[in-house]
Formats: C-alpha cells, structure tokens, sequence
C-alpha cells in the first residue's frame, strides 16, 4: 500500500506552499512535489494601467523584495521612455539605483543568514523548531545576533536614503531617479552612530564569513553533501564576466560550466526561455529552450551567480570569490548548501559596493534622469537577493500597458526546490514509518537554501502555520501533524 | 532631580497597496499628525510593510510602544492587547511578530517596553489603494483608542 507524505504549509518561508512526498509499498520515495497553492494575477490586474506608475504599483507585489520588484520596473520603463537598456542613465541615475540595490541585498541576505541559516547550522537540523532561532543565537552567540539586526538596520538606512521611503518608494523613476544623496545621509552611513558604520559593515561581512567557513571546515557533509545535484545555472553577468547584480546580459552555464546561454541581451530573454505551467502547481517552470522542457531548467540565486562569474569587481569579495572556486576545482558548485556560502561573499560584495558608491560625487550632483524616443514594449532585469527578476511591458499609444510578464527569482528555482526536496527526501525519508521534526526539517531546509519568496511567485499574503499529512494509497488520512 | 520625558512610539506595519492591509500604516500616518497637533514630542511614529529583526533596535529606546496591524480576525472593530514577549515565529523568516520582536528586543538589547498591540479589523486584501469603508470606521475609532491611552500614560507617567 503506498503512502503520499503532505507538508503544508512550509514554515519560515513567505507565501503558501505544500510539500507532497509519495511513497510506494516498499517506503521508497515514488515522487515529491512542491506546490504553490494562492496566485491573485498581478500581471492582469496591471493591465490598463499607465507604465510610469509601475516602478511603485509593483511593490504591492511584495513587501519582502519591493525594492527588488521597484527597479526592475524602473528599468522596464527605462526602456519605454528612450532611456536606454540600463547604460543609458545619467552617472547620478545609475549610481543611486545601484546603492539601493546594493542596500536591498545587504538587508536581505543579511536576515536570510542570520536570522534563518545561521540557526540551522548553530543548532542542527534535528533540533528542536522552537529553539532554531535568532533569539536562540543571541542567547548563545549575542555578538552574531546583534551584528545580523544592525546589519538588516543599514541596509534599511541605505534603501531610506535612496528610495525616499520605507514603503512604496519613489526613489527610481522612468528614466532615473528623483534624488541626489544629501551630505547628511552619506555621512550618516559612512561614519553613522550606533552601529551605522560602512568599514563596522565590512568587517562583519568578513567576520560572518569566517564563521561559516569554520563551521564549513568542521561539518564538511551538512554544507557539501546535503541534496546534492547537477543543475544548470543562470544569472545577469556583465559583459566583462565580472559578477553584476543590477545590470548586464544574461549567461547560463551548465552543472560542469559550459556554456548553454551565451551573454544574451535580456530584451530578447524571450527568444531564450519560456515558461511551463503543470497543473498541480499556480507557479511556472521556466526552462530554456534550446535544451527544451525536461532538461532546460536551471538555478538562479546567489550560487548561481558565482557560477556564472568569472571574477568580482572588489577587492575583498574577489578574494573569498577565488577561494569558493578553488575549493571547488574551478567547477560550478552544484551544492545547495553553498547558497548560504555564496550569499556571504555576495554580503562583502555588497558592502564594499556601497562604500565605493558613498565615496563617488555623483551621487551628490549631477543630471537625474534622462529620456530618448518613446518606445512600446521594454523589459527590466535585475539580479533580487534571490535570483534573476524580469519585468516584460508592452504599453498601447496612450501609455496603457497592455502586456505584462514578470518572471520572479523564486519562479526561476521552482524546478529546482523540486530538486532539492525529491533529493533530501528519498535520503531522510525512505523506509521511515512516521513522521519527524527532523525529517520535516529536512525537507524545508533544503527549499530554505533557495531564500523562496513565494509571496513573490504567487502573489500572497501568507500565514505559516505548517501541517504534515500521511495518506495512504486509498488517498484515506493515516496521520497528520501541525508545527509553527 | 527633572523627571524625564517618556518615549513613546507607535509602530504601523502592513502593505497600503493591498487594500485595508494599510490600516496600521494609516493609522501611524495619522498619529505622527496628532502628535504634532498635541506638540507631544515624546510621542514618535513608524511604519513598514512588516516588522522585522532592526525593529528589535527600533523599539530598545522607547518606555511605551503601540504597534498596529489590520487583522482578519472575527473582532468587532479594533482590539487593543497587551504584548508578552514570545520566541515563537508566527510567520515567516521574512517577517516576524511584535511579540517576537519584544523578546528580540530583551534578549539583544536587555530591555523590554511595554508594548501593546492594537489590531484594526480589515476585510479586503487586493492589489489596490485605499481602504474599505468600514475599515476606515474601525480605523477611526482605533485612533481614538490610543490617542485616550496614550494621554493616560502621559498623565500616569507624570504622577509615578
């Protein structure tokens, strides 16, 4: 008689999602799923609606990544309004969006290591849920959980200084942006007090750093074994092969490093990638096409990323970017326990950006926005915390938009998380009889190593109550289990 | 010895491009005017889309602080509760409960004011602006609520 294990919705991570493990006869993994269960139709609901309000309407989406969903509609319209594909704002325009997005990935792969992973690797995965938090941390390592709270607080200040605002901000606007950075402000998170410091941000990304690297070097099997396998990876990269997170072409390379998509301008992404939709789940799977459906799928993220670079623009970040690679003999790491590893570097990245930027004049003064020769259709990419981020907008004569597509970072891992859980669970669950913390914990953690946003992918509010269900091969409920 | 002045801060959290899911944003929009109005400078606001682990460090310098959120729960109009501090996340890792942010609060910061909860009750949560009529009653008399508990603390306050 077989089994199907359901796991709803997953904790800790944001929107409704459901795990279904089924299991044969034998109590062998026969399939596992993640399903996406609320979707609201944002792309319709912006229908008729004028493109030059998309930059704020977007963060309705959200209120995770607004930041993340706020530029890459200002960089769609960027496109409708002659501005260019990204290179063609002012210094001014360019650098102040860039320190927000710097900002926003600073916040959010701050909370993500702290307040998520960090707990994870400090107490286990078997460990009691309850006690596998940041307040946990602070009981025991008070240093870490203030340096991850202060860490979320700059990076706020960072997004409040350029954006304007803490909600729907207005910082980027068709074609650039609507402030210079004050001399208050730079100074303020140059040299701010309480904590407020770039160089005090700097040395905590390094310190966050080696923290995991010892923690790596004595738990090789969690950080390298765990749910491992060969995937694609695809992510914006520019055009020099350095790591870029706000703008550049599109590479894809292969679970060995080959290249499968060949630094494409991401106003064709079109051309490259589709998106399948399968009716157990309301979230797509995109794949690319020229690999087709079954084969085509790939990671996006922060791994992804350092997958996809060929080296990192600041000195630090480089230096631990050389390493990583190294340590995986110059091959793409297939390991979605790296994620946590690769979101590290991309933290020191992201504070040595910030600082380069609030040193830079052109934040202060200069032309704010720019405009070309109206156009009908424009597509904005960024790179969000969790992976690559289209907007797609097709616009009538009277600036309606008629057309809208967004693929969301968590859409692009969908096939991916699918992965991670059939892995995980034919290692942790086959064979077992009945349900554990730590077998459930498994199976989340392993969809946590992707940050997921499905509020994001799929547009909910989402409460997180979580909820394991056991079926028999009659469909008839055999056991049921709530945690959160 | 000058007694000194308390600090108070009300904190509304939820997405304003969602329908009444703005109630508590609103209501710390309406406060800031109040406080202003009243020149009770002791009186701060705040608002995000949802709490998080910074509010831990937002909050450690305030004796009092109110937060706000609409609430789909079967409540009347507004409810006003106690806060007892919890490590329990009753969300998601991307956002938290005031409860946990109180105990995050004692536990980073060692200190823990009193805190307080009002929920406003809301009932449509679509991707629009503005509020439901009858959320905007509820908000009414929500704002009403803490304006009279905050002047009482003031009073309270001086007296102790």
């Amino acid at each position: 008689m077989g089994q199907k294990i359901t796991i709803e919705p997953v904790t800790r991570v944001e929107g409704h999602g459901k795990v279904t493990i089924h299991l044969d006869n034998e109590g062998n993994i026969e399939q596992t799923r993640l399903h996406i269960v609320e979707f609201r139709g944002f792309e319709r609901f912006v229908q008729g609606r004028p493109y030059w309000e998309m930059p704020v309407l977007v963060q309705r989406l959200c209120g995770i990544c607004p930041v993340s969903h706020h530029l890459a509609a200002a960089k769609a319209t960027d496109v409708l309004v002659g501005a260019g594909t990204g290179e063609g704002l002012t210094p001014t325009g360019e650098k102040m969006r860039r320190l927000m997005h710097y900002g926003q990935m600073f916040q959010s792969h701050s909370l993500h290591f702290f307040h998520l992973a960090s707990p994870d690797l400090l107490f286990g995965i078997e460990s009691d849920p309850l006690k596998r938090n940041v307040v946990q941390v602070a009981l025991q390592h008070r240093d870490l959980a203030v340096q991850g709270v202060m860490m979320r607080k700059y990076g706020q200040e960072v997004i409040q200084a350029t954006a304007g605002k803490k909600i729907h901000g207005t910082g980027a606007v068709p074609g650039g942006i609507n402030k210079h950075l004050t001399e208050e402000e730079r100074e303020y998170l140059l040299h701010g007090d309480d904590y407020m410091d770039i160089d005090k941000m700097i040395s905590w990304s390094q310190d966050a750093l080696e923290f995991f690297k010892a923690y790596h070097k004595k738990n090789k099997a969690i950080i390298d074994d765990f749910a491992e396998f060969p995937s694609s990876h695809l992510s914006l990269i520019r055009k020099d092969g350095a790591l870029d997170l706000y703008h550049g072409v599109l590479r894809a390379v292969d679970h060995e490093g080959k290249k499968i998509l060949h630094d494409v301008d991401y106003q064709e992404y079109f051309k490259y990638i589709d998106e399948e939709v399968r009716s157990w789940s309301y979230m797509k799977f995109p794949y690319l096409k020229e690999i087709g459906k079954n084969n085509g799928w790939y990671t996006v993220g922060p791994l992804a990323r350092m997958n996809t670079a060929e080296f990192i623009d600041t000195p630090l970040a480089q230096k631990e970017f050389e390493f990583f690679k190294q340590y995986n003999g110059g091959k793409p790491s297939n390991k979605p326990m790296h994620s946590h590893w690769a979101r590290l570097i991309e933290i020191l990245h992201s504070a040595e950006k910030i600082k380069q930027l609030l040193l830079d004049p052109d934040l202060m003064e200069g032309e704010l926005v720019t405009r070309g020769n109206k156009q009908f259709e424009g597509v904005g990419v960024v790179e969000a915390p969790r992976g690559t981020l289209f907007h797609h907008y097709k616009i009538e004569e009277n600036d309606m938009i008629s057309m809208a597509n967004l693929i969301v970072s968590t859409t692009n891992n969908n096939q991916p998380m699918n992965e991670a859980v059939r892995q995980v669970a034919t290692r942790v669950m086959t064979g077992r009889k009945e349900i554990t913390e730590g077998m459930m914990n498994a199976v989340e953690v392993a969809i946590r190593t992707y940050d997921p946003c499905l509020s994001c992918a799929t547009h909910a509010l989402g409460q997180m109550p979580i909820e394991f269900e056991l079926y028999n091969s009659d469909n008839k409920l055999i056991e049921r289990k709530y945690k959160g | 010895m000058t007694q000194r002045e308390p600090r108070i801060l009300v904190y509304g959290y939820g997405n304003p491009g969602r329908q009444d899911d703005g109630a508590g944003v609103l209501l710390a929009e309406r406060m800031e005017q109040w406080a202003c109005d009243m020149q009770l400078d002791q009186v701060h606001t705040d608002s995000n889309y949802q709490l998080n682990l910074e509010d831990a460090a937002g909050i450690a310098n305030y004796d009092l602080v109110i937060f706000a959120d609409a609430s789909r729960e079967d409540i009347e109009d507004y409810r006003l509760d106690l806060l007892i501090a919890s490590e329990r996340i009753e969300f998601t890792m991307h956002a938290v409960s005031p409860a946990f942010i109180l105990h995050l609060c004692r536990e980073v910061f060692n200190h823990q004011p009193e805190a307080y909860l009002i929920h406003i009750r809301g009932y449509e949560w679509e991707f629009m602006g503005g509020m439901t009529e009858r959320t905007g009653k509820n908000l009414t008399g929500a704002l009403q609520c803490i304006q009279e508990f905050i002047l009482q603390y003031l009073n309270n306050w001086k007296r102790s």
